[in-house]
């Protein structure tokens, strides 16, 4: 062998082993294992599990819970992006002016961020079923004296407004740094030109905000899409599985239903609909960018 | 931006200026609504709560009782004690860890880092859902490690390996001149002692970022912990809020002054590292 291969090896050995061990054992092969695990009837308790061939995959499709949840979460997906990024994307426009305690604001708008999804949901829930349901009586609104968390629809936008609640401070920062790294003489010379207001917005601010908007979407996507702590302690999925969003479908499907395989398979669908989507959209957001 | 404002006539602009400034605390209070309704009413009786949740001057008055209440019955200290080792020595492994991996890929390109580093960077598209089910079975029916604070730290570093790799890695690449480590060489330095004299420490800034974004993430983790940690002792501060709701939950004052006792530490930390943490976060999602 070459000195330098040995050389590559040796700190090889020193350096990158120790992370990468811990990182296959957590992440490598429990996913390549959940390849095989789809394949097996394992109900979570016993040592022993039989081979079932394709069958948790044609349970899969059999599943109309699965789907529903699905469909439930690509639609609450899609909603909360959008809201996420239209109200983050606002705040960051009225913060990035120079307004007094402009600091101050932003950390406030940001402070959802730091808190856990498991909390959050207990402080909505409280707010939902008691505060607003008060002031509702107080001004004699009927539809504001009843939860928002007891029938379906509102429950469903219960769930989307605490996560643009949540979401849109964090949104708004990258947002923000986005704004102070637009170029002063791209912008100058568009007023020169005579590019203001809407137009300049339109036809300069927005394409040169592409990349923010990228790295954006692809966060929310992502946090949506595998949201679990804040479905779990605001609506539990109720009422009747209307707020069920997928996340907790596998959970459920596999801790509690102890239906190991299938639970699996359907997590591995998942995965797969998240990969795509995101792959997608950064493919989208790269041919979009323009060079400033 | 401040640039085009500024042409906007003397008047116009001080009318447009206090508008906006309206709306953003307009937008603010509602914002913090949650929040002010949560402290307000952890210092209410359950009655008062009852009554109205909006009053600000309840029968019984504001009192601190159903923090020294909530404090004891949902074994605070234990479960503060728990989140804190169990964030600490995660965080303080995935950013040693991490950090040499990611110097290893960046000084030996080889077939085996090229290789090493793609698959970390492409592991980070897959949901935790889709790992966490064998990850029950591999060690929970299989090798029996639940119910160990280590195991619980064995798996954060892992899951946090990726991200960590890769800011690193691009850190390491643009900022961290090689001639240095060639100077430590020649005079006779070690490996290890090279990579923790001489590079760490040039790492900063990056470090700090990474401290921040994992202890985040750390502290307020919910679901792997659930799956870890079943038994009461050792269970972090989200898990006992979660038991403890599950407990008490008519109880709104108890409740409420439960909530605020978790959040507490995370906002003191804020109230002190604002600044650090805003630009930590920000450095992080635009990498």
């Amino acid at each position: 062998m070459k000195k330098s291969t040995i050389y590559d090896i040796k700190a090889g050995l020193m350096f990158a082993l120790p992370g990468l061990l811990v990182f296959f054992l957590v992440v490598i092969i429990p996913f390549v294992y959940g390849f095989y695990l789809t394949f097996t009837d394992w109900n979570g308790v016993s040592q022993v599990k039989s081979m079932v061939g394709f069958q948790n995959y044609i349970d899969t499709f059999k599943d109309t819970e699965f789907w529903s949840s699905m469909w439930l979460t690509l639609r609450y997906v899609v909603i909360s992006v959008i809201l996420v990024n239209t109200v983050a994307f606002l705040l960051a426009y009225l913060l990035s002016n120079g307004i007094k305690g402009q600091n101050f604001f932003r950390a406030g708008f940001f402070t959802p961020n730091l808190i856990g999804g498991v909390v959050l949901g207990f402080i909505w829930k409280f707010i939902f079923s008691n505060v607003f349901t008060a002031v509702g009586k107080t001004l004699g609104a009927d539809w504001l004296s009843k939860s928002m968390l007891s029938a379906p629809k509102s429950a469903y936008f219960a769930l989307i407004l605490v996560t643009v609640w949540q979401l849109a401070g964090y949104m708004m920062l990258i947002y923000i740094a986005g704004f102070t790294g637009l170029s002063h003489d791209v912008l100058e010379a568009a007023s020169i030109d005579g590019a203001t207001g809407w137009r300049r917005m339109r036809s300069i601010i927005l394409p040169l905000m592409v990349p923010s908007f990228v790295i954006c979407i692809f966060l929310t996507l992502s946090r949506t899409f595998m949201v679990y702590d804040l479905n779990l302690t605001l609506t539990k999925g109720g009422p009747y599985a209307s707020t069920r969003l997928v996340a907790m479908h596998v959970y459920e499907k596999a801790f509690t239903s102890r239906n190991y395989g299938v639970g699996q398979a359907e997590a591995l669908f998942l995965f797969v609909v998240v990969a795509l989507i995101s792959g997608l959209q950064v493919w989208m957001g790269r041919k979009k960018e323009v060079a400033a | 931006m401040t640039d085009a404002s500024k042409k906007v006539g003397g008047t116009k602009k001080i009318v447009i200026d206090i508008v906006l400034f309206a709306l953003v605390v307009v937008l603010f209070v509602i914002f913090m609504i949650p929040f002010l309704m949560t402290i307000l009413n952890s210092f209410k009786v359950k009655m008062d709560i009852l009554r109205d949740p909006l009053s600000l001057s309840p029968s019984k008055g504001f009192s601190f009782s159903n923090y020294v209440e909530a404090f004891q019955k949902m074994n605070y200290l234990t479960a503060f004690f728990n989140s804190f080792i169990v964030t600490g020595l995660s965080t303080f492994f995935v950013t040693v860890l991490s950090a040499m991996c990611a110097y290893y890929y960046v000084r030996h390109d080889n077939k085996f880092s090229r290789i090493c580093s793609s698959l970390m960077s492409a592991s980070m598209i897959i949901p935790f859902q889709a790992i966490m089910i064998p990850l029950v079975y591999i060690y929970g029916a299989r090798l029996g490690l639940l119910n160990h604070r280590g195991t619980l730290i064995f798996m954060h570093t892992g899951f946090a390996m990726s991200m960590s790799v890769f800011i690193f890695q691009g850190f390491i690449k643009s900022n961290v001149p090689l001639a240095l480590e060639e100077a430590a060489k020649i005079d006779g330095c070690g490996r290890y002692r090279t990579f923790f004299q001489i590079v760490f420490p040039l790492l900063g800034p990056t470090t700090a970022t990474l401290i921040i974004l994992n202890v985040l993430a750390f502290w307020n983790d919910y679901l792997l912990p659930s799956l870890v940690l079943g038994v009461k002792a050792i269970k972090t501060l989200p898990l006992s809020t979660y038991e403890f709701y599950g407990t008490f939950s008519a109880d709104y004052g108890l409740i409420m002054a439960a909530l605020i006792l978790t959040v507490l530490p995370i906002l003191v930390i804020y109230l002190v590292l604002q600044k650090a943490i805003i630009s930590g976060v920000v450095a992080g999602a635009v990498k």
